[in-house]
């Protein structure tokens, strides 16, 4: 049962990774760009979120109503201003801006809120467990599993159900005649990372509920992001899903047999995804 | 002489260093079927991107309605109503049939081309809408390209190479669509390596040689003598 335990929390912590893997796989699928600020930009949005519920007295869980746009905002802005003209034949430029970027918000925030770690108070739901079956699950780590779920199922709709998800599709295809079509690939562009701000909101808000943060943790989130994304492989969102969570159980099955290893047994399961299956479970299908 | 639907007014062209055309000129007046042709690298599919906002040129290079868009962006120009039928088709391979026809209407500008209408022109592709769009013959491949771009009811279409790798008798096919496409209002600009097509479809001919037009004129009163002399050079 203790076994069974473990790996139950495992899938739900999962869950948070499969939404920092959505946004990045989001942006390199429709543009192919690396964001290595990613994981700075989680940490930003854990800290709008501090500044939203100690102004506003809100449970963090009801602030990410408005962390999200604001977000979203912010990542419209940084790709109209300085990421779509980082762009082009060389993948370089996007790496090495995004590179500073990362650098830039590290230290903005610390200039702003400190060193100090923080954390999200979301009150009663975060000890709250019940039983089923012998297994204790955690209503707080549950919701954010289940957000999860919601979404990635809400980005894959978005992706094949709609017109804004077939300009995302027809610009990641052949930007060059997407715009002969009338999109224009800036604002696209834009919208794509207004999107994966978006889900990086959710992510963060979570992130800062469940453990204490501080301005130093956001590479380890994009190192996270990563490896459920290489996992995951880039054909699907539900693929994301599936990296988070087996990053997720096997960091949960390291700790258990030593507290030292949780993140090293992480980091094996994708070293072992990478090696059998460079492509990942779910791959883009060549075409 | 009325205003002509498009004007491109001694257009030059570059690649970086490189000067792909020099000077060119040519009108194309509403209704009116046009057919650019020329050798390999005659810069005809240059022309052709030029239009269509792919290259950037001189603003008052290229007119539409009298007004400038030769340094307009390509998504701007499709919004005036002119739309390129690329050369080598480049449908979208992660887009069913239906979904690329969708892209090209997505501007939503108003007139007769729909879906249905589409799938009217082209029967065999409503057969296959759900089909990716890469599982499709050559044919009917440049069947989705051609109607992808008449999504965006353009007042002019912009066709490269439609007979581009696909059998005589599927040219012919496609070919024998392009009155129906005139006849909803829109003009076409016409390139072709395939001159004996071209001269059939159309109502003027330019010959472009090595960037430059070498010959013009009304299709019905150029000799084989001179054309072929403007396409390979005297």
């Amino acid at each position: 049962m203790e076994w069974a335990n473990i790996i139950i929390q495992g899938v739900l912590i999962g869950g948070l990774y499969a939404m920092f893997a959505a946004g990045l796989a989001l942006i390199f699928g429709v543009m192919r760009l690396v964001n290595i600020a990613h994981g700075d930009l989680i940490v930003l949005a854990a800290y709008v979120a501090l500044m939203t519920t100690d102004t506003l007295g809100l449970n963090p869980l009801i602030a990410i109503v408005i962390v999200v746009p604001i977000m979203a905002a912010i990542g419209y802005a940084l790709q109209r201003a300085l990421l779509n003209r980082t762009l082009g034949d060389d993948v370089l430029p996007p790496l090495l801006v995004t590179f500073g970027l990362s650098v830039i918000i590290q230290n903005a925030l610390l200039e702003a809120f400190t060193a100090d770690s923080r954390r999200l108070k979301a009150g009663p739901i975060e000890v709250q467990t019940f039983e089923v079956a012998g297994v204790w699950i955690g209503v707080l780590p549950l919701l954010q599993f289940v957000v999860a779920i919601a979404v990635i199922a809400g980005l894959q709709l978005l992706f094949y159900r709609t017109a804004l998800g077939r300009a995302f599709r027809a610009t990641s295809d052949d930007q060059s005649v997407a715009q002969l079509m009338g999109l224009d690939n800036r604002h696209v562009f834009a919208l794509a990372m207004a999107l994966s701000l978006a889900v990086i909101a959710v992510a963060g808000v979570f992130l800062a509920v469940r453990t204490n943060f501080d301005p130093a943790i956001g590479p380890a989130r994009l190192i996270f992001g990563f490896e459920a994304v290489i996992i995951g492989g880039l054909g699907s969102m539900w693929g994301t899903l599936a990296g988070g969570i087996i990053l997720g159980v096997s960091q949960a099955i390291g700790a258990q047999i030593n507290p030292g290893w949780q993140l090293l047994a992480g980091h094996l399961a994708f070293l072992l995804i990478l090696a059998v299956r460079p492509e990942g479970l779910f791959p883009k299908v060549q075409t | 002489m009325p205003e002509p639907l498009l004007e491109v007014r001694a257009l030059d062209a570059f690649y970086g260093d490189f000067q792909a055309l020099f000077g060119v000129s040519l009108r194309v007046a509403a209704g009116e079927v046009v057919a650019v042709i020329g050798a390999n690298g005659a810069g005809k599919s240059t022309l052709l991107k030029c239009i269509a906002g792919a290259i950037k040129s001189r603003g008052d290079a290229i007119l539409i309605d009298g007004q400038p868009i030769g340094n307009a962006p390509a998504h701007a120009v499709v919004a005036r109503g002119i739309a390129l039928v690329p050369e080598g088709r480049r449908l979208f391979p992660s887009l069913s049939v239906e979904e690329n026809l969708l892209i090209g209407g997505q501007l939503g500008r108003p007139g007769p081309w729909s879906l249905k209408r589409v799938y009217e022109l082209f029967p065999v592709l409503a057969e296959r809408r759900q089909q990716p769009s890469t599982s499709l013959s050559g044919g009917q491949q440049q069947m989705v390209a051609i109607g992808r771009a008449l999504m965006s009811n353009p007042r002019l279409l912009l066709c490269d190479e439609i007979s581009l790798g696909l059998a005589p008798i599927v040219v012919r096919e496609v070919y024998a669509r392009l009155p129906s496409i005139v006849a909803e209002g829109s003009s076409l600009v016409i390139v072709e390596q395939d001159v004996v097509q071209a001269l059939k479809a159309a109502n003027h001919v330019y010959c472009l040689q090595e960037g430059r037009v070498a010959l013009t004129g009304a299709a019905g009163t150029l000799t084989r003598e001179a054309i072929s002399a403007a396409y390979f050079g005297a």
